[in-house]
């Protein structure tokens, strides 16, 4: 049990952190009624994973990845720049899908007048 | 069966902690996802390109084709924002 | 935040504001190559500067700014500049978007410095015009729409 306790908390709390998050997110997607919560939580699920990748990229002791004449060119100085490099894509990713669920929902709410889940599927079962 | 997305997410939450065993130690200088090409980035950024900042040359000058993937990706996501609102006001004017 | 505000404090600081936001926004862009910045988060900052006077002064009296139809070319105008820089150094010798056959007439190390430059400015340009596209089709009304 000590050596859970070691191997999870006092090692690798970041990760847990993260996923915490990526649960909190996976609940609004799944348990909450309203389309517009939804995608809120599709947000904070998006956020946790690319916490999740730019956690891993730390090193101890080392400095942001931007070259020091001071430090040198040894690769123990410096964080890991792949993940960093890798996470603006799926930054700019998100804002992109976000801004066509917001045009989605626009549409929807134009066409039927709701944005519940619940009432929309009635609606939906309703007319052909 | 109402339970059936609470007994989801518990399940997704204990897989994701128990797959966090494998993964390596926060801050490890060892670990397999920090050496190999990494190093060959941060030893040769400088050298090629003068720039002090390594993740800019990363992602303009090695990786150069996915950000040109990736500004494409932006485009067409505004490119079909316009078609799905614009098709909706032409629909009014019609009917 | 489509009707238009009747504040004065508002519509003065937003006229003081934007060229110094515009500003800090090129700066971001041009110092990507000494410290955290670049293409992307510039061109955000240059979108968010169009946001403020879409918010604060409504939209048709801030549509001398940016006008709505400016949007889309922007993007447009972004992607061929870095296409274009990769096809520049394809017809001079070397593979796409290998920088060093850039015809500047420098060394090989400052024409990928140079390349680097271009392509940034490029990104840059790509997000703010969609970005802004964005917003426009998500604020207008119903009945509301480009004449083509």
């Amino acid at each position: 049990m000590n050596d859970i306790f070691t191997t999870l908390i006092a090692e690798r709390w970041a990760y847990l952190l993260t996923v915490v998050m990526i649960i909190i997110g996976l609940h609004a997607m799944m348990m909450k009624r309203n389309l517009v919560k939804k995608l809120i939580g599709m947000n904070i699920f998006q956020g946790a994973i690319i916490l999740l990748f730019i956690v891993h990229a730390y090193k101890f002791g080392a400095s942001v990845p931007v070259h020091d004449a001071v430090l040198g060119d040894h690769p123990e100085a410096y964080m890991n720049p792949i993940p960093h490099g890798l996470m603006l894509t799926a930054i700019v990713v998100s804002v992109a899908t976000t801004g066509v669920a917001l045009a989605l929902l626009t549409l929807i709410y134009r066409r039927f007048g709701t944005i519940d889940e619940i009432e929309l599927l009635q609606k939906l079962r309703e007319e052909p | 069966m109402r339970w059936v997305p609470q007994l989801t997410i518990l399940v997704t939450f204990v897989v994701l902690v128990y797959a966090g065993f494998g993964l390596p130690e926060f801050g490890d200088v060892e670990a397999p996802a920090n050496t190999h090409v990494s190093d060959h980035y941060i030893e040769h950024a400088y050298h090629d390109d003068h720039t002090p900042n390594i993740v800019t040359v990363m992602i303009a000058d090695y990786r150069s084709y996915d950000t040109l993937g990736e500004t494409v990706v932006v485009f067409t996501a505004g490119l079909a924002c316009l078609l799905l609102l614009m098709r909706g006001t032409r629909r009014e004017d019609e009917a | 935040m489509i009707r238009r505000q009747e504040n004065v404090i508002l519509d003065v600081i937003t006229r003081i504001m934007v060229p110094f936001i515009q500003i800090f926004a090129f700066y971001v862009i041009f110092h990507g190559h000494y410290s955290p910045g670049g293409g992307f988060q510039g061109g955000a900052l240059l979108a968010g500067s169009v946001f403020l006077q879409r918010v604060v002064m409504g939209r048709e009296r801030s549509l001398s700014g940016f006008h709505v139809k400016l949007g889309v070319p922007f993007g447009v105008i972004g992607i061929l500049v870095y296409g274009g820089t990769g096809l520049v150094a394809q017809v001079f010798g070397g593979n796409y978007l290998q920088y060093e056959w850039l015809p500047f007439g420098l060394d090989p190390v400052w024409a990928r410095n140079t390349g680097i430059l271009l392509v940034e400015i490029g990104v840059a340009f790509a997000v703010m015009g969609i970005l802004i596209s964005i917003y426009d089709n998500l604020s207008a009304r119903e009945g509301e729409g480009e004449k083509r």
